[in-house]
């Protein structure tokens, strides 16, 4: 099997014209979090296990199971994002400018449409996925 | 739904049946045990978890069950981007508001 850990990625950038201090705290402080993204137990300390809850809706229980993966005050802050078996990592980068900040927001490690490997080193997949990209591309 | 499908796909032996059974088309559950290299109890177990996510279906012949694999199931997996897109564009909004309304 090949497990070469290429992996398909959703980014988000927008710039906020909010210093990269206030940006981080309302990354990073669990009430302030809860106001915009889901309640949640996190703690800026990598290694922490947490989750972000949010009222369940059909087919799906509303929970992200995640642990902290790097912590780079006012800079860059990773975390793992796993729900209903699909293990992402969220990760976010801020870059101060001229008018405040911008703010970079990488979900990586979704199965590719496009023929890349879905999470390969951690689940194993293969590039059986990039296989089936004529099939379920003639799906949607 | 879609969380029988990454259920059934995050095992490695039931990735090679789905896979090998996409690839070469219908199968006996003779002939994928000898590819699987696993017992074919073991494999009747993996085709029943595949099949409960609707990645496989089967069909009796004689003394021989046929598998054939069902791709369209896989649709639910390329909708998360999509699906996150949306997500992450609303909570954007949400989190500039916020910092609006914070303090410096």
């Amino acid at each position: 099997m090949n497990n070469t850990a290429a992996t398909c990625s959703l980014v988000i950038e927008r710039e906020m014209s909010h210093s990269p201090e206030k940006v981080w705290r309302a990354l990073t402080q669990g009430p302030l979090i809860a106001e915009w993204l889901m309640s949640n137990d996190f703690q800026p300390i990598v290694g922490h296990r947490f989750q972000f809850r949010a009222a369940p809706v059909p087919g799906w229980n509303g929970i992200i199971d995640s642990e902290v993966l790097l912590v780079e005050p006012h800079t860059r802050l990773s975390y793992g994002w796993t729900s209903m078996g699909l293990e992402t990592v969220v990760t976010w980068t801020l870059t101060p400018t001229a008018n405040g900040t911008l703010l970079r927001m990488e979900q990586s490690g979704f199965p590719s449409e496009t023929g890349a490997n879905y999470k390969g080193a951690k689940y194993g997949w293969t590039t059986f996925i990039g296989k089936l990209e004529n099939v379920v591309g003639g799906l949607q | 739904m879609t969380d029988h499908v990454f259920k059934a796909l995050s095992d490695p032996t039931r990735r090679a049946i789905f896979e090998h059974l996409t690839r070469d088309g219908e199968q006996t559950v003779h002939a994928l045990t000898h590819r699987a290299g696993v017992s074919q109890p073991a494999v009747s177990k993996h085709l029943t978890v595949l099949k409960r996510a609707r990645l496989v279906r089967h069909r009796h012949e004689g003394r021989e069950t046929h598998y054939s694999a069902q791709p369209q199931s896989l649709a639910p997996l390329v909708d998360w981007m999509t699906q996150y897109g949306a997500f992450w564009r609303e909570r954007f909004d949400r989190l500039e508001s916020l910092l609006e309304r914070m303090d410096k």
